[in-house]
């Protein structure tokens, strides 16, 4: 079959669907008008899913996705379920404050958006919309352009809800947040979730997201996330990918950082079928700075991409780019990263780096970095390697006693360590470096214990 | 305690060890020289189960058993240390961490229980004394970063941690400083039992002074060609090896 047909199918499908649930979708995120939503499914209807023609997609194979057959939801049923359950999202030793998304909506007991002492405000997206119609149009849609990426526009056509966070000026969250994104259905399901992080001047916050399928079911989650970070705002965020081997996540995250800002996300990707990261950060202030970090562990027939923008359009910003992966079995992962110096960007400090080490002669790694410098003073770098352990440092190790087994897991989880070392807050670091010492000994099934008889 | 009986070994099709017999007993050591390229390093890691090199021939016995298909870490808790030649950096395991491992999947061999933190730490403390090593330097990944000198020291460390019934130290004395030389022959005497038994690989009679060996060999292409007594080696620094080399080369001619 022709592969344009594929697609053109997947659009026909939507379409019916975005003109039936036309009402039902403006209810959700009202105060925008429909309009920004037919806009983005007109973008949606040009670019179509990507496909492997698109450079940035050559080795990211989305049309099998979108192929299959899902369910999809437009209004929240509140499954019943069973906190408890979350125990394996636990982070020992960290006071945190639990938020949870089930299937891309904001889940509460009570409220639907909090405002705290400070006036942080934090919660449904949609809700947002609603209470606080100026704050959101100043930023929805201002990063991440529905113009440019039909994924992109696919999300901003059917997205209704998602999580929404907003810290004023000068204003600290003293507990790190814990956002809960969870996948839980009795049949296939796609979701279109969005969330929106503002930071205001001078504020900081730590964010963690987990990410987890609850049942045993194919899911496919194409979600977007903007952030916008103000003057000297800080913002770490740590994202623990824990999914499904049937499941398929579209994570992508567009950051705007604002003169001083300092943002780093560390992505960890322990589990799942298909996982698609995209970071996309535009440094438009001086003196920014942005650390984008990922680790990712796979095995059997797993897909990783991770796709990288860091868009220097600024003098005096500096940014950095470490992604270190480790692949087993038949496991496929892509690195596409980028970085661009505008003309005016001068004195820009940006490093990139992607290596790998391939378990086995079937796993596949194809890393591409892209450097695009039109000013001309600026300091660049980027490296990539993919190779195996190294055999002298592990006949090193066994000539000491240690078995071939164990020797294999100090090399791997050293080689790991500089992802997990760049994670600010302790608590939660040593809780990674937990989950990815257990990832590493095949000790952390794929739902992390989870008893709800995830495949 | 160590016996190897005319053991060839190659790499890549090319046979660096070919005919090679030692014996070794508790309580003795033993002196390895030998020109560069002779095969001493070879020997070293054919004894302790590398396996780039493949045995074609003979049969290397440790305390009464046949190791030739063990693995690295089986000979390794039975007993056999290598101080390494050059020593390797393992960025990002720390030494802590790596000697605790090591003792402790030794111990489990040996169905013994792990080492309490607190005896492993005083363990740690009482080495670092024997051979002055530096906390500094045990606080850092696995030689990351050391100087030569300091890898060196650090082989002798490992040893005393681990203490083996069978050390052989490749070339522990190049790049040390004098003071460090004696410090790191000083380590290795005061850990000699007369149960245990040393092999050292060196080019130098200095060495020698300070850990007298029982027997002094010379490896040349690949076997050892002269046995004798500590008198050899200071035979060797003055007369170099040609005396020897042409003697295995040309048998026919009498000194
Ligand atoms: N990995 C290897 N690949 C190919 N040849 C090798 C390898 N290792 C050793 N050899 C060769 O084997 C021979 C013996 O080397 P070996 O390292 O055992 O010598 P040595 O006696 O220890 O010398 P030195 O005194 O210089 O340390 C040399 O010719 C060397 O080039
Ligand atoms: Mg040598």
């Amino acid at each position: 079959m022709d592969m344009m047909v594929e697609i053109i199918d997947t659009r026909e499908d939507l379409k019916k669907e975005f003109i039936q649930q036309r009402t039902i979708l403006d209810q959700a995120i009202p105060g925008f008008g429909y309009q920004k939503r037919e806009q983005a499914f007109a973008h949606f209807l040009k670019l179509g899913i990507p496909s492997t023609r698109v450079e940035e997609f050559k080795y990211t194979p989305l049309e099998p996705l979108f192929n299959k057959e899902y369910h999809r939801s437009y209004t929240f049923d509140p499954i019943s379920f069973d906190k408890d359950l979350l125990f394996n999202c636990d982070v020992p030793n960290l006071e945190t404050q639990v938020e949870f998304v089930v299937n891309s909506w904001y889940y509460h007991p009570e409220h639907r958006l909090q405002v705290l002492s400070n006036g942080i405000i934090l919660g449904s997206l949609a809700e947002a919309a609603k209470q606080y119609p100026e704050l959101f149009q100043k930023h929805y849609t201002k990063y991440a352009n529905p113009a440019s990426d039909g994924l992109i526009a696919l999300n901003t056509a059917f997205a209704q809800d998602g999580f929404f966070l907003y810290l004023p000026k000068n204003t600290v969250m003293d507990q790190a947040l814990q956002l809960i994104n969870m996948m839980m259905s009795d049949r296939n399901l796609m979701t279109q979730q969005r969330n929106l992080i503002i930071l205001e001047d001078n504020s900081e916050a730590n964010l963690l997201v987990c990410e987890h399928t609850m049942s045993n079911h194919d899911f496919l989650s194409n979600s977007v996330t903007e952030v916008y970070a103000g003057k000297n705002a800080r913002l770490h965020l740590t994202k623990m990918q824990n999914e499904n081997n049937d499941s398929s996540q579209l994570a992508a995250v567009f950051i705007h950082q604002e003169a001083d800002s300092q943002v780093s996300t560390n992505t960890i990707s322990l589990h799942g079928g298909f996982i698609y990261n995209r970071f996309d950060v535009a440094l438009q202030g001086r003196g920014a700075h942005n650390d984008t970090f990922g680790l990712y562990l796979t095995d059997r027939n797993q897909h990783i991409s991770n796709r990288t923008l860091i868009d220097h359009a600024v003098p005096d910003a500096t940014s950095n780019q470490t992604f270190k992966g480790v692949l087993d079995d038949d496991a496929h992962g892509s690195f596409t990263g980028k970085i661009l110096v505008r003309k005016d960007a001068q004195r820009t400090a940006a490093y990139q780096s992607n290596n790998n080490i391939l378990l086995t002669d079937r796993a596949k790694m194809n890393t591409k970095p892209m450097l695009e410098i039109f000013a001309d003073d600026v300091k660049c770098s980027h490296g990539a390697t993919i190779g195996q352990l190294d055999s002298d440092a592990l006949f090193y190790l066994r000539s000491r006693g240690i078995s071939q087994k164990e020797a294999r897991l100090l090399l791997m989880y050293a080689f790991t360590y500089e992802v997990i070392a760049a994670i600010p807050v302790e608590g939660l670091r040593l809780r990674v470096e937990e989950l990815v010492s257990k990832r590493l000994r095949g000790e952390l099934s794929r739902c992390n214990d989870c008893t709800n008889g995830c495949r | 305690m160590l016996s190897i009986k005319d053991l060839h070994a190659s790499i890549q099709g090319k046979e660096i060890l070919r005919g090679l017999s030692l014996e070794v007993k508790a309580g003795e050591v033993h002196a390895i020289m030998g020109p560069n390229g002779s095969g001493k390093s070879t020997l070293a890691s054919v004894l302790t189960g590398r396996d780039l090199f493949e045995v074609t021939h003979g049969e290397i016995t440790f305390e009464g058993q046949d190791i030739g298909e063990w693995a690295p870490e089986d000979r390794a808790r039975a007993g056999i240390f290598l101080g390494f030649q050059y020593p390797i950096e393992i960025p990002g395991v720390s030494m802590t961490n790596f000697m605790r491992t090591a003792l402790n999947e030794t111990r489990k061999a040996q169905n013994l229980e792990p080492l309490s933190s607190k005896e492993f730490l005083q363990r740690m403390r009482e080495k670092k004394e024997l051979v002055e090593i530096d906390s500094k330097l045990t606080n850092r990944s696995v030689n990351e970063g050391f100087s030569g000198g300091e890898k060196k020291r650090n082989e002798i460390f490992q040893m005393a941690m681990l203490e083996p019934k069978l050390a052989i130290l490749d070339e522990t004395d190049s790049g040390l400083d004098i003071d460090a030389l004696r410090i790191v022959a000083n380590g290795v005497n005061r850990l000699k039992t007369p149960e245990n038994a040393t092999i050292v690989i060196t080019h130098y009679q200095r060495l020698l002074d300070y850990i007298i060996p029982d027997f002094v060999h010379v490896l040349y292409e690949g076997r050892i060609v002269m046995s004798a007594g500590k008198e050899l080696a200071l035979e060797l620094e003055e007369k170099g090896y040609d005396w020897i080399k042409k003697q295995v080369d040309n048998p026919l001619i009498t000194l």
